[in-house]
């Protein structure tokens, strides 16, 4: 996909501006004008407003939001915690996904079907499961809750299907006979996955890191029960910002979502930007 | 083409922007049915308030009007009628929550001066424990000993942790050698021993049935109903507490039926339905028995010190921004000075 994106644009470039229009029909032109007054109505104007808001105190709501201690630690926390579970993603997500399109095993259509549970899933279910299981009453002698594995291990449910699902069809996708054309030409396994497999899945892996960060940043429900929300330890940005909401301070919760939103756009684009290297290069 | 073009996405705009408007103003306009009346509350009340309303139905007052009832965290409550939420009653936890509709000019200013100050229903702070009460926990100084395992709503976000909070603050104040210092040292104590700070009362209590902390500090009607369900605690009302007390009022557009609804709320039979649901009647001569209280035929034991927020805090227009106040807040600085929990 993204290189039909990034051929278009060539040919686009080289013809000039005007040939850019010339190639939306009138079907296709309502199409645009529908799709980008339904996105400015749900996400840009949203956007515009939260940002105006945390503005209205000029630059010192966003330096004091990120001089209070208590903010910044969930911050640190949030984004530490999202980063490692991507990262955990990362390498749990492609594995699941390889069993899934490579193996065949009892149970396979079953598990195929349950990797879309945490999705469907209300959230503040998912934390009394996990509650439930891995709090003070588990049934595995494992307690977490309360404490900062508790986000990690929250954060990793709710983000599991991302990479999953992003990984699946492009493996399913991908031919055994040019696997089968390296091996044959003396190719040992590993080189094959680094050379052959590893590049053709690697921009899926990041479209799917990148849907499992931003998840991962603004996550509410599943947290709700087992973290605790303890200041310092266990308190993600977004109860901190509910908390602000709460106490009538709206410019500070609005200031802490829009430096969230700046995160959320870097590791989207520095994904991104992976993604495309990786696509050039294969 | 390239003119027909921008002028069929224009068309697209020019229809769909007021048709989504149109759709808005739809669903906000119809309100003034008088026989319709809409109750939003805060969350404890969902199962109180189901007898009420039957009850009241079957009043000749009450004939005939329908009920739509909306329930959640008091401060959300109110954050959702001051932005068009219709109601015509409300219901919250705390006088500050109906205080910002009287603000926003959509509760009467008088609104509480009827017999009862507002206040619809009480309860009190007290303590609910594992069952058996296994660490003997009686009183306030029990909470601070090391090793108890204390949870609270978290008060940046709960109006209930709010009352539970100040019920510690009035404690130690009124202690023998008691001061403002001693009561600020006492709360960093009980924040200390305290292992989690759930958003709302609801969420610390599915917490602490399933199986965080020793002692849950909960509202008396709460634990009441927790009790009565069946589950595996006791709750314990110290010797001293501090009343909790919920305000109701009419919006200034309510439909007049709404003020019957509010009588009768307030009346003896109203007053006992909710007595048997464990809330404290804000009138005198109400009887019943409560099932799921310690002692059902006596369910509201006479706490020998009871404070309140009018007499020991100055009422909430002063208590609310001294104690919770987002950056100078008595209990902000607490919460924000300690690491909990480590």
């Amino acid at each position: 996909m993204t290189s039909a994106v990034l051929s278009q644009d060539t040919r686009a470039v080289g013809r000039g501006r005007p040939g850019v229009r010339s190639t939306l029909t009138p079907g296709a032109s309502l199409g645009l004008g529908i799709a980008m007054i339904w996105f400015s109505l749900l996400v840009l104007i949203p956007l515009a407003a939260i940002v105006a808001t945390a503005g209205g105190e000029g630059w010192h709501g966003y330096v004091d939001t990120l001089t209070n201690p208590q903010s910044w630690a969930a911050i640190k926390l949030t984004v530490g915690q999202s980063l490692l579970v991507t990262g955990i993603n990362v390498v749990m997500g492609t594995l699941i996904a390889w069993v899934l399109v490579r193996d065949r095993f009892w149970g396979k259509r079953l598990l195929d079907l349950v990797i879309d549970i945490p999705f469907a899933m209300p959230t503040i279910v998912a934390g009394l499961v996990l509650l439930g299981l891995y709090g003070p009453r588990g049934p595995l002698g494992i307690n977490v809750s309360n404490t900062p594995a508790s986000v990690t291990l929250a954060l990793a449910f709710v983000t599991l299907p991302f990479i999953v699902r992003t990984v699946q069809p492009v493996l399913a996708e991908l031919d055994a006979d040019v696997e089968e054309a390296a091996a044959s030409l003396g190719a040992r396994r590993l080189t094959t996955l680094r050379r052959i497999v590893l590049p053709s899945i690697i921009p899926a892996v990041a479209a799917g890191a990148a849907l499992s960060f931003a998840r991962a940043i603004s996550e509410y429900g599943s947290l709700v029960l087992l973290s605790g929300m303890l200041p310092y330890r266990t308190e993600v940005v977004s109860v901190r910002v509910l908390s602000f909401i709460e106490g009538g301070d709206r410019t500070s919760a609005a200031a802490l979502a829009t430096i969230m939103l700046g995160v959320a756009l870097f590791v989207i684009v520095a994904l991104d930007v992976i993604q495309r290297r990786m696509a050039r290069r294969g | 083409m390239t003119q027909r073009n921008r002028f069929l996405a224009l068309a697209a705009a020019a229809l769909a922007v007021p048709a989504i408007l149109s759709g808005c103003a739809a669903s906000s306009g119809a309100s003034s049915d008088s026989d319709k009346l809409s109750v939003v509350g805060f969350s404890v009340l969902k199962t109180a308030n189901e007898p009420v309303i039957s009850a009241f139905q079957k009043t000749g007052a009450g004939k005939g009007v329908s009920f739509t009832t909306s329930y959640g965290a008091s401060g959300d409550q109110s954050r959702a009628v001051a932005g068009g939420l219709h109601a015509d009653e409300v219901h919250l936890s705390l006088q500050p929550d109906v205080q910002s509709l009287v603000d926003a000019g959509l509760v009467d200013k008088s609104w509480d001066q009827n017999a009862t100050h507002g206040i619809l229903t009480d309860s009190v702070v007290v303590f609910l424990v594992r069952k058996g009460n296994p660490l003997h926990i009686e009183s306030w100084d029990d909470l601070v000993k090391p090793g108890v395992k204390v949870i609270t709503p978290n008060p940046a976000s709960s109006g209930s942790a709010k009352w539970n909070i100040l019920a510690a603050w009035a404690h130690a104040e009124d202690a023998p050698g008691g001061s403002d210092a001693k009561a600020q040292e006492f709360v960093t104590k009980l924040l200390h021993n305290t292992v989690a700070l759930p958003g709302s009362g609801s969420d610390a209590l599915a917490s602490f049935l399933a199986g965080n902390g020793d002692v849950l500090l909960a509202y008396e009607n709460d634990s009441i109903e927790a009790k009565a369900a069946g589950d595996d605690v006791d709750y314990i009302v110290p010797k001293d507490t501090l009343l909790i007390e919920n305000p109701a009022a009419v919006t200034t557009d309510a439909s007049p039926k709404a003020q019957d609804f509010l009588d009768f709320q307030l009346s003896k039979q109203g007053q006992t339905l909710y007595a048997k649901a464990g809330f404290r009647p804000v009138i005198s001569g109400v009887k019943t028995d409560v099932p799921g209280a310690n002692d059902p035929s006596n369910p509201f034991p006479k706490v020998s010190h009871l404070y309140t927020i009018d007499k020991d805090f100055g009422g909430w227009d002063k208590a609310n921004p001294e104690f919770f106040d987002d950056t100078t807040g008595i209990i902000t600085k607490i919460i924000a000075g300690l690491n909990i929990g480590s």
